[in-house]
Order: structure tokens, then C-alpha cells, then sequence
């Protein structure tokens, strides 16, 4: 017989009131590890996808007549005719002061060719890299491996009705179409894929690139400064960094990491008060109790201590569950939240932190109870039947 | 020095602006070894002066002196030590607590005590089988009658072992033979050298005190040890 052992006993021989107090908890714990666990898949995702996109700088020339758009990105104006890109400039890229940080650079050249009755845009790269690089591709059949392959975008397989093994000619060559792209659902789609030095020929721009991809894998690169490095190696052309389509999404994001801090607030604000008020009646209603307690010779101190140990057992279990459940419904509202299958991270420190936050509201919620509990005068809490 | 001593002690309530002097000025001495019994008319500050001795509740002026220590002096948390160590309380209302069996309620006041947990429970099985009621200990107090439960109230004042026993109207709320049975247990315990202060307006239990404390309006009317009233009876 200890004061755990009294604590404990209390809790399992008063059920119904110890469930409204985990009840009460739970729910705030649940909405915050769920936005946080919510929000957190998504940057994961965010992350994952910016990362498979490899390439975070994109270089381009400097023209406005036409737009372009690639990878979902506004390339500013880029037209197909315009001024090229020297390929032998490109050496220059590896030079620059944050040149470690290049992880790799995809040169690529576009144009415009008939197949049959169609226009197609034809996108001739360095092979090696650029399908190293599109990780997220995913091809039916085989990457391009020489010049008289091609791999063709979903759309424009689709528009040709083109399948993996099809002989096609363009511009009177006959190429293999060695794979087909899944649906990207981005520029890619509408893509005739090749090798470089093909492509340079039959589009007759030998030695010139369209637009450079660079990518600097790593978390913490210092992109904005490469851009500009870039830049200064490589003037008369339009570098820019793909981060701004990231920091547009990383916006929302934030906003919606926001406005869950608040909603999670304002729950958990809640939860502490259902505990607050429940301890307060808990309390008054074990007023008499509490006289015996101190009759029998508990100092303030165990009472305050039984009483703390109470709500920091309901609040741990309040945690566990409130975590648990956050958990469970972030893994049922996510898929609501992305087209393609996120993972919900079980996260040990979120679990920590759930736990710890149920503990910290309990406690707080629960202080000024016990501290009243504690003062009540024996004799007055003896009297009170 | 005697073992307990009042000394003018006064105790006034002040509840809704109304004063009422609840105690207006004891002073008596209680040897070790005695079973006083207390009583007088409802309202006549019988609990008022066993609360101050119990060290419940602060005099409006006088003092409590115990085996040398004056109570008054200790603070708030040392006198919940002195309870601990020095007193075992009975009340009317049993004051059980719901939710703890027989045995945890008797192992209650050493619940914050450093002993072994067997211990312990050698303890509460000792007294619980004084009281007649070993074969009770897993049960809750709803499970048990008023006589069990005012015996499980004794076994808790006793299990520490306290110098003093105070009990408040402990056969209030029993019907005649339970009491008998309840006085009986106390007589036992104050034969085998325990000392006892009892409240009790119930004049039938009076034979058992070996010195009755009369209080009238916060003062003690009448001082009769069993020995002077045996002597009036034969005179
Ligand atoms: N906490 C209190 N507040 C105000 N008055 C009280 C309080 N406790 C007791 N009294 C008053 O003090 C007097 C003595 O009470 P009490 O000691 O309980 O008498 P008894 O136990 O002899 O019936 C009564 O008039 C009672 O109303
Ligand atoms: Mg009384």
C-alpha cells in the first residue's frame, strides 16, 4: 500500500469518471497529432516529390516570345526558335564556387517535328543523366539506351497510338519506340524522348541546348547563390530555381500548419478545461475524503502528490490513446489529401511529444485542484456530509 | 507531566458573521493509559475539543500538549506527521474510503510510511484480525455491515500502533447490540493499556470509561473518574 496504489485503485474502481477525463484529453491530443502528423506527411511528400524532381535550377535562354512551360513551370519566354544554348558552355556550370553541390547537370534540346499528320515536340537528352534523374518516371518497357531509340510521353502515345516496340519515322528516320511513359501528368506527357546528339541533328541544332536542368541534391544547398554563380559564368541566359514553385506549395503548407496550430490549440484548450473542470468536481466531491486522508496523517504534500499521480496517470493514458487515434485518423484523411499514396510517418518523437503534451495539460489542468484539495482544513472536510 | 494536557483552551467559530465560542476556556490533563469518555448535550463543543487534540483544527487560544509536544506549535505538515505517528482516529461516519477493500483502508495511514509493502500487509492482517474481521480484508465497505465497517475503522486507528486513540461518537449510527460489541473491543484494547478518548452523547456506554468529561457550553461541567463515582454510589 502505497499512494500509487490508492491513486490507482481510485481510477479503477471509478471507471466512468477516470474515461470522461481520458475522453476529454484524448480528443485534444488526437486533433493535434493528427494536423501535426497531417502536416508533416505532406512536407514529406512535398519533400519526396521536389527530391524525385531532381532538379532544383533551370536553365534556359533569355527570349520572350513564346512561353514555355515545363514541369509545371513558367519558364518565363522560351521559344522553341529562339537562340540556343552553346553546349560547350555548359563545362562552365561545373566551375562555380558551389560547384560540389552539383549533383548533376541534364542538358536537353527541343523542337518541333512531323510524325505523319502530327506536330510533335521532340526532346532530345543526355540519356544517362536525364533518366537517372526522373526517378518518378515511370516507363512501360525500357529507357532509350541508343540513338535509334525513343521513348514517347503518355499523350503523344497515346495521340499516335504508339506501344512499346513500334517502329516510327521522323523526318524520315526510323526510330524503335523502346518504352512509354506512365502519366506524369506534367510537360513529360507530350514529350518525344531521345538521345541528345540525334535529336541535335534532326532538329539541325548541333551543338546547342534548349534548357539545362541542374540539380543540386542535397537538403540544405545553398541554391539561391548557385543560381546567381550560374548566372555569372553563363551570361545572356535565364537561370532560375525551381524552388519558387516549392515555396509556393511550402506557402500553403505553412498556412495550413498555421491554421492547425490554431484549430489544435483552441481543441486542446478545451480538453484542459474538461479536465480542469472534472478535477475541480472530483475534488469537491472527495472533499470528505481528502479529510480523512489529512486525519490519518497525510501531509499537503501526499495529497497534492496522490492527486498529481492520479491526472498524470489518466494523462498518459490520454496521450497513448489521443495519439493512437491521431494517428489512425491522419492515416484515414490522407488519402484525401494527395493524389498519390503518402505515407503516414509513425513518427516515435510525435508519440513523445503527444505523450508529453498530455501530461503537461493534465498536470496544469489538475495543479490548482490539488493545491486546493491539499489546503482544505480537516475538520472542515470531515464536517461536509 | 501527563500525557495529554488542555490548557485554557477557547475556540470560536466565526461563520456568517455570527460568533459562537464553540470551547470558552478547558483545561484538563489525561494520563496515559486512560479511556476518557467525553460527553455532554449536541452543540456543547465535544468533536470541537477532540478535533483540537487530534491536531485538526487550530484553537482560538490555549494550547495541546502530547507526550511533550505542543501541537500548536508544529506546522501544518509536521502536525499531519504527529497524527501519524501519535494518533488513530475513529469517527461516527466510519469515514471509509469507497474505493479501497477492507485491508487498503486499514493500511491507509501507512500508505506514506517507508515500510515494506509485506509489512504492511502483516500489519493490517494483524489488526484486522484483532477486530475479529481477517476473513473480511478483500472486501469493500459497501460490502460490509455498520458494526464491520466501524471495526475496520479500529483496525485503521490501530494498525500504526498510536499512543492515543480518538474516537468520535464511534456508536452513533450502530444499533445497541453492535454497539455493546464496539465498546467491548475498545475496553479490551484500553485493558490491554491503550488510551482512548471517546465523544459520546450515548449515556448506556458510560460503565465503560474509567473518567467522564461532562462539557456544557464549551466547558467542562463535571470531572468524574469511575473510582469517585463507585465511591458516591457506596457513600
Ligand atoms: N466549523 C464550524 N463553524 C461554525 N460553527 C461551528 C463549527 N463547528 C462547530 N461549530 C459550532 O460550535 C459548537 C460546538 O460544536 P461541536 O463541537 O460540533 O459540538 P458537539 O460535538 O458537542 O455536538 C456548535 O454550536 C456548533 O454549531
Ligand atoms: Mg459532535
Amino acid at each position: 500500500m502505497k499512494l500509487e496504489s490508492i491513486a490507482f485503485n481510485n481510477l479503477r474502481r471509478r471507471k466512468s469518471r477516470m474515461a470522461f477525463l481520458v475522453l476529454g484529453l484524448m480528443i485534444g491530443v488526437a486533433t493535434v497529432v493528427t494536423l501535426v502528423s497531417l502536416s508533416s506527411a505532406l512536407t514529406a511528400d512535398i519533400q519526396h516529390k521536389m527530391e524525385n524532381y531532381g532538379a532544383n535550377i533551370l536553365i534556359t535562354p533569355r527570349s520572350d516570345n513564346l512561353s514555355l512551360s515545363y514541369g509545371g513551370i513558367t519558364l518565363g519566354g522560351v521559344s522553341v526558335d529562339s537562340t540556343e544554348i552553346q553546349q560547350v558552355d555548359l563545362e562552365k556550370i561545373m566551375m562555380i564556387p558551389n560547384n560540389r553541390n552539383i549533383a548533376a547537370v541534364a542538358p536537353k534540346v527541343l523542337g518541333a517535328v512531323e510524325i505523319g499528320q502530327e506536330r510533335v515536340m521532340l526532346m532530345g537528352v543526355d540519356i544517362d543523366k536525364e533518366f537517372h534523374l526522373k526517378r518518378w518516371w515511370s516507363i512501360d518497357g525500357l529507357a532509350v539506351t541508343n540513338d535509334r531509340q525513343l521513348v514517347a510521353g503518355y499523350a503523344v502515345a497515346q495521340k499516335l497510338g504508339l506501344q512499346v516496340g513500334n517502329k516510327i519515322t521522323v523526318a524520315g528516320e526510323e526510330f524503335q519506340i523502346s518504352g512509354v511513359l506512365a502519366k506524369t501528368g506534367s510537360q513529360d506527357d507530350q514529350l518525344l524522348i531521345g538521345s541528345l546528339p540525334m535529336a541535335q541533328q534532326l532538329l539541325n541544332k548541333n551543338g546547342t541546348v534548349s534548357l539545362v536542368e541542374v540539380a543540386a541534391l542535397c537538403s540544405e544547398c545553398p541554391v539561391t547563390d548557385m543560381v546567381k554563380q550560374i548566372g555569372s559564368v553563363l551570361p545572356g541566359v535565364e537561370v532560375s530555381a525551381i524552388q519558387q514553385v516549392v515555396k509556393t506549395r511550402m506557402h500553403s503548407l505553412e498556412q495550413f500548419r498555421t491554421f492547425s496550430l490554431v484549430i489544435a490549440g483552441v481543441v486542446l484548450l478545451i480538453g484542459a478545461l474538461v479536465v480542469f473542470v472534472t478535477m475541480m468536481g472530483a475534488v469537491n466531491e472527495r472533499t470528505r475524503e481528502i479529510g480523512i486522508f489529512r486525519a490519518l496523517g497525510f501531509r499537503r504534500s501526499h495529497v497534492m502528490r496522490l492527486i498529481l499521480m492520479e491526472s498524470s496517470a489518466v494523462s498518459l493514458l490520454a496521450g497513448l490513446l489521443g495519439f493512437l487515434t491521431g494517428m489512425g485518423a491522419t492515416e484515414a484523411i490522407l488519402p484525401f489529401m494527395t493524389e498519390q499514396e503518402v505515407k503516414t510517418l509513425w513518427d516515435p518523437a510525435l508519440g513523445a511529444g503527444a505523450i508529453l503534451l498530455a501530461l503537461v495539460v493534465g498536470c496544469i489542468a489538475s495543479f490548482y485542484p490539488a493545491l486546493q484539495a491539499s489546503r482544505l482544513d480537516p475538520t472542515e472536510a470531515l464536517r461536509s456530509l | 507531566m501527563s500525557f495529554v494536557q488542555f490548557s485554557n483552551l477557547h475556540k470560536v467559530y466565526n461563520s456568517d458573521a455570527v460568533e459562537v465560542k464553540a470551547l470558552d476556556g478547558i483545561s484538563v490533563e489525561i494520563e496515559e493509559g486512560a479511556f476518557v469518555g467525553v460527553m455532554g448535550p449536541s452543540g456543547s463543543g465535544k468533536s470541537t475539543m477532540l478535533s483540537i487534540l487530534g491536531g485538526l483544527c487550530h484553537p482560538t487560544e490555549g494550547a495541546v500538549v502530547v507526550d511533550g509536544i505542543d501541537l500548536y506549535q508544529l506546522n501544518s505538515e509536521k502536525r499531519a506527521d504527529f497524527r501519524r505517528e501519535y494518533l488513530g482516529f475513529v469517527f461516527q461516519a466510519f469515514n471509509l474510503i469507497p474505493y479501497l477493500t477492507a485491508e487498503e483502508n486499514v493500511m491507509l495511514p501507512l500508505a506514506v510510511k517507508k515500510i515494506h509493502s509485506r509489512q504492511k500487509k502483516e500489519m493490517a492482517h494483524s489488526v484486522l484480525q484483532r477486530v475479529g474481521l481477517g476473513h473480511r480484508a478483500g472486501h469493500l465497505p459497501n460490502q460490509l455491515s455498520g458494526g464491520e465497517q466501524e471495526r475496520v475503522a479500529i483496525a485503521r486507528a490501530l494498525v500504526n500502533e498510536p499512543p492515543l486513540i480518538l474516537a468520535d461518537e464511534p456508536t452513533g449510527s450502530l444499533d445497541t447490540g453492535t454497539s455493546r460489541e464496539i465498546m467491548q473491543l475498545l475496553s479490551v484494547l484500553n485493558k490491554e493499556g491503550q488510551t482512548i478518548v471517546m465523544v459520546t452523547h450515548n449515556d448506556e456506554v458510560r460503565s465503560y470509561f474509567d473518567r467522564t468529561l461532562l462539557l456544557r457550553d464549551g466547558l467542562i461541567a463535571k470531572d468524574v473518574c469511575k473510582r469517585e463515582e463507585l465511591y458516591a454510589r457506596v457513600g
